[in-house]
């Protein structure tokens, strides 16, 4: 299998789980990405989701400076696509309430019908349109 | 006291997507891309987590109407609305995730590596997000 890296997944995946189980726990709070990003842009209950992404940018310049690799420098396709697929992603988010963490994560662990059916479509959806784009691009 | 545990929680998200590959599109489409060289890291990824947030919400059940320690309350049950909403909201997530391997809270750890690309998406996004405001304002289904 290609590039496939077990150990820092299973080690990744539980701090991502750990950081949302955190706030659920000791605030009551499902910090699903999309609703922290969305609840800035919006009136209302800021602090917390600008700690919470200041914590995240903080720790990720740690990363950029420590291991440029981390991050990937180019695209896989054209800045006008690039620009497409944030649009699409920030009006999906919005609309369907929720992201790979909300619903992916918070939504499926508590077995909630809508988050099971809306995780199916995303994961559905993107391996489609990934899979396309490969065969075109290849 | 608020804002320390979500600073410490921005900082463990960060950690965990940054360790596991999951900031950079190319390791996220190498699981969504079913035709190329796959690779299902993104699938440990999920696993991972979800063992571990299930063991969040049984806690949360244990504290039988308690409130949470640092303020708020807990979440009450799940809505059970499916609608066309919630149904077109995660296609058009789907496309746009398949298209360019990110999603809301990688992008944003990556806009400090200062690509143009992700720089590109995480602005096309938060204009998205401001467009469903915008359009949803008199909508009070939220």
């Amino acid at each position: 299998m290609h590039d496939f890296t077990p150990v820092h997944a299973l080690v990744g995946g539980a701090l991502i789980a750990l950081a949302l189980a955190v706030m659920l726990i000791a605030t009551g709070r499902i910090a699903g990405l999309s609703g922290v990003v969305a609840g800035l842009l919006a009136a209302g209950d800021r602090a917390w989701r600008a700690w919470f992404v200041a914590g995240m940018l903080g720790v990720g310049a740690v990363f950029e400076l420590a291991a440029p690799r981390t991050f990937d420098a180019v695209a896989r396709v054209p800045l006008p696509l690039v620009a497409l697929a944030g649009l699409l992603v920030g009006v999906g988010t919005r609309l369907a309430n929720g992201c790979t963490s909300g619903h992916g994560l918070c939504g499926i662990s508590r077995l909630s019908k809508r988050s099971i059916l809306a995780t199916c479509v995303f994961f559905g959806v993107g391996v489609a349109t990934a899979t396309i784009t490969g065969m075109v691009l290849r | 006291m608020n804002a320390a545990i979500a600073l410490l929680c921005g900082a463990l998200f960060s950690a965990g997507v940054c360790i596991s590959g999951m900031v950079r599109p190319s390791k996220v489409l190498g699981f969504l891309d079913f035709g190329g060289p796959w690779d299902a890291t993104l699938l440990v990824v999920m696993a991972s987590a979800l063992a571990i947030h299930v063991l969040a919400w049984r806690v949360v059940m244990a504290a039988r109407g308690r409130p949470p320690a640092f303020g708020g309350q807990f979440p009450g049950p799940p809505s059970t609305v499916i609608d066309a909403r919630l149904l077109g909201g995660a296609a058009l997530f789907g496309l746009g995730w398949g298209l360019a391997g990110y999603c809301p809270g990688p992008a944003i750890v990556a806009v400090v590596s200062g690509a143009t690309s992700t720089l590109v998406f995480v602005g096309a996004m938060l204009a998205g997000i401001a467009l469903v405001h915008a359009v949803s304002r008199d909508d009070s289904s939220e």
